[in-house]
């Protein structure tokens, strides 16, 4: 039961900067831009984070630079593929080598530094009383870090604002349909312009929880790949932020398993154990696949992705 | 004062190609103002990367070295991508072809040279076609969008590499490192002039592509696909089929990448063969607007980045991140002068004429 609990507790440590992404790139689709550069703004926003949280000790100040740096990566995505109509798929992967190079051209002096004790007594982990006690998964929600239950409570918000207030009605109009949404008189770049940096702040305050709670260090490529998991979290969840709290969790899971089972090889085991920690790795990605079929063929309005999206949208050829 | 954005009449090819020239070098100029800001000399900088990739006759070879997968990989994907077909799986296919490569090698060791490469190149190019042919079923069948499932079948093959490398096919000579034992002699491409033949096969694919998209019935059905569906349909054409055959031959070539990798560069196979060279060439193939003479010339200016990068590490202690970044900014620079080739934008100022 303890070992259940702890493992679940890890799991959502390491779902968290998925969620944070996944977060990002929901809010990115839904205005109709696919965003592969999420890995790029992720490396981006863990570089930056770390560097403001060395020199301020401020954590407040590490997670705003962080996600400033994220929007930065998404404002270049933006001016190409919104007001210059560029290739989305392009825009994007270039978005990703630039991210990672970048951060790794910036971090070359902060390998092995770490970081003042100030930012670790902020945001390690805090236990809730009562609520911590819940069997199971008390200790997943209610005894983590501050950063994690930001991650939920975000994606709640998330939620809401999609679906219960007017502008993510417009929001989700201008993923779906941004011709009519601009005929009454949503302005759709706008829109699209404030998703996509948000979208990028998620995915840069996503990636500093890398390098400011879960390392907490700097090193090269510190995702790891975490931003193309949470590329295809965006499909798992139906572009649904709170399906996307469950998805990360159980992907987080699976590489936290992996993982596990990973340092048990070295120490006993032959490749026996081995083999599946690779194939549990696959599962993120398959899975992916085998929900985006079963969206597509089962046709269910609210599953779907949002109808422009990929497309440019040009106001003159309407 | 009001701003429109204007569509321009045709613009001629000549025109188009000095835009992007254009940005290129504005773009080695903006990122040439940063290292000025960071204090390095950019004009050294970029002599330097220019000497590391040419200026030895090793340093050149490996710079060819670098421009042959890439080449082969971009003509596959542009093959998908001239039908609208977004295959971003050439890391994939790059993968299951050099997965197919190391499994003739190492399943028929004896097999002579004569007989083991071309089976590996069979088997290369069947493997990566087939792991294309995955998403095109899902494409035809269910609708399900091909980039995200070429995108997520990439980290499925590159996990499977990596199975093999810690599990069935480790080398249990390397003393518990996880590695792959070296091919034999006879599965290792040959050297032609100092360079291995993988570009004698690289340039015949260019031909080859360059003929499909020019001069076939294949290459016009492929184009008009891309173009419209509705009117290849109506035309006549065996939609479905014409692309699954594309999609076959597209992820065949980056399959045949894969092989060329392993069997003459790596003589082995490993999960860190391709080094993203799979997302490359997609931009690679886009910047070269699917044309296989442009791609040969883009991809060697890639080339000739990443190779002066790693130059760069060792010559002045620049960290070879760098090279990322160049490409990152002139790329986006590029990205934005499409815009100026197909718009332009007219700023006129109400009524006030008599002005100017």
């Amino acid at each position: 039961m303890e070992a259940l609990e702890l493992y679940l507790q890890t799991a959502a440590q390491m779902g968290t900067p998925i969620l944070f992404g996944t977060l990002g790139g929901i809010l990115c689709e839904k205005v109709g831009h696919l965003n592969l550069g999420v890995e790029g703004m992720m490396l981006l926003g863990a570089v930056c984070g770390f560097m403001a949280g060395l020199a301020t000790g401020n954590p407040i100040l590490a997670i705003l630079a962080a996600g400033l740096a994220g929007a930065g990566g998404a404002l270049i995505y933006a001016f190409i593929t919104v007001t210059l109509q560029g290739n989305q798929n392009v825009t994007g992967l270039v978005l990703t080598t630039f991210g990672t190079g970048l951060s790794s051209f910036l971090g070359k002096d902060l390998v092995g530094q770490s970081l003042p004790d100030g930012i670790f007594a902020a945001l390690g982990p805090k236990e809730i009383p009562v609520l911590s006690d819940i069997p199971v998964v008390g200790k997943m929600l209610f005894h983590q870090s501050p950063y994690a239950t930001a991650g939920l409570v975000l994606a709640i918000l998330l939620y809401f604002y999609m679906n219960r207030t007017t502008m993510g009605l417009n929001m989700r109009a201008v993923g779906e349909n941004p011709g009519a949404a601009d005929a009454s008189g949503v302005n759709v770049t706008l829109y699209k312009y404030v998703h996509i940096l948000l979208g990028g702040f998620c995915c840069g305050v996503g990636g500093a929880y890398l390098t400011l709670v879960f390392v907490p260090r700097w090193q090269d490529e510190i995702t790891a790949g975490i931003g193309w998991i949470a590329v295809a979290l965006v499909i798992f969840a139906t572009w649904n932020p709170l399906k996307a709290i469950f998805g990360a969790y159980f992907f987080g899971a699976l590489r936290g398993l992996s993982f596990v089972i990973q340092n048990m090889d070295l120490t006993l085991f032959g490749h026996k154990i081995t083999i599946v920690s690779q194939f549990l790795d696959m599962i993120p990605y398959a899975a992916t696949i085998l929900v985006l079929v079963f969206i597509t063929r089962g046709k269910r309005a609210e599953n779907q992705a949002p109808r422009a999206l990929g497309l440019a949208y040009f106001r003159e050829e309407r | 004062m009001t701003v429109q954005i204007v569509k321009k009449a045709a613009v001629s090819r000549r025109r188009q190609t000095a835009y992007r020239v254009f940005a290129v070098l504005a773009a080695l100029a903006a990122t040439g103002l940063v290292m000025a800001l960071a204090g390095y000399n950019p004009f050294v900088v970029y002599y330097k990367m220019i000497e590391g990739s040419t200026m030895t006759a090793y340093r050149f070879q490996e710079t060819i070295h670098k421009a042959i997968p890439l080449i082969t990989l971009s003509l596959g994907v542009a093959v998908a991508f001239k039908m609208k077909f977004w295959n971003i799986g050439g890391e994939g296919q790059f993968y299951l072809g050099a997965f197919g490569a190391a499994l003739v090698a190492f399943q028929a060791p004896e097999l002579p040279m004569w007989a083991m490469l071309p089976a590996m190149m069979l088997a290369g190019m069947l493997l990566g076609g087939l792991w294309a042919l995955i998403p095109a079923l899902l494409k035809a069948k269910f609708g399900a969008s091909e980039t995200l499932v070429t995108l997520m079948l990439n980290y499925i093959a590159i996990k499977w590499v990596t199975y093999l490398q810690y599990g069935p096919w480790k080398d249990p000579k390397a003393s518990g490192f996880p590695k792959m034992p070296k091919f034999a002699d006879a599965a290792v491409l040959p050297k032609v002039f100092g360079v291995h033949a993988g570009w004698i096969i690289t340039l015949a694919a260019v031909v080859l592509v360059w003929i499909l998209f020019s001069r076939s019935k294949l290459g016009y059905e492929i184009a008009v696909l891309g173009e419209s569906e509705a009117t290849a349909r109506y035309a006549g054409m065996n939609t479905v089929r014409t692309m699954l055959i594309a999609v076959l031959l597209s992820g065949g070539l980056c399959g045949l990448a894969g092989m060329m990798q392993a069997s003459a560069v790596e003589r082995s196979l490993s999960d860190v063969l391709s080094g993203g060279m799979g997302f490359t060439a997609i931009i690679t193939a886009w910047l070269a607007r699917l044309n296989p003479p442009a791609i040969v010339g883009v991809c060697f200016f890639f080339a000739i980045l990443l190779q002066g990068g790693s130059y760069l590490q060792t010559s002045m202690q620049i960290p070879s991140s760098v090279a990322a970044v160049i490409q990152g900014v002139v790329l986006f620079f590029v990205l934005a002068s499409e815009f100026f080739i197909q718009y332009r934008i007219q700023i006129s100022r109400g009524e006030k004429k008599e002005v100017a």
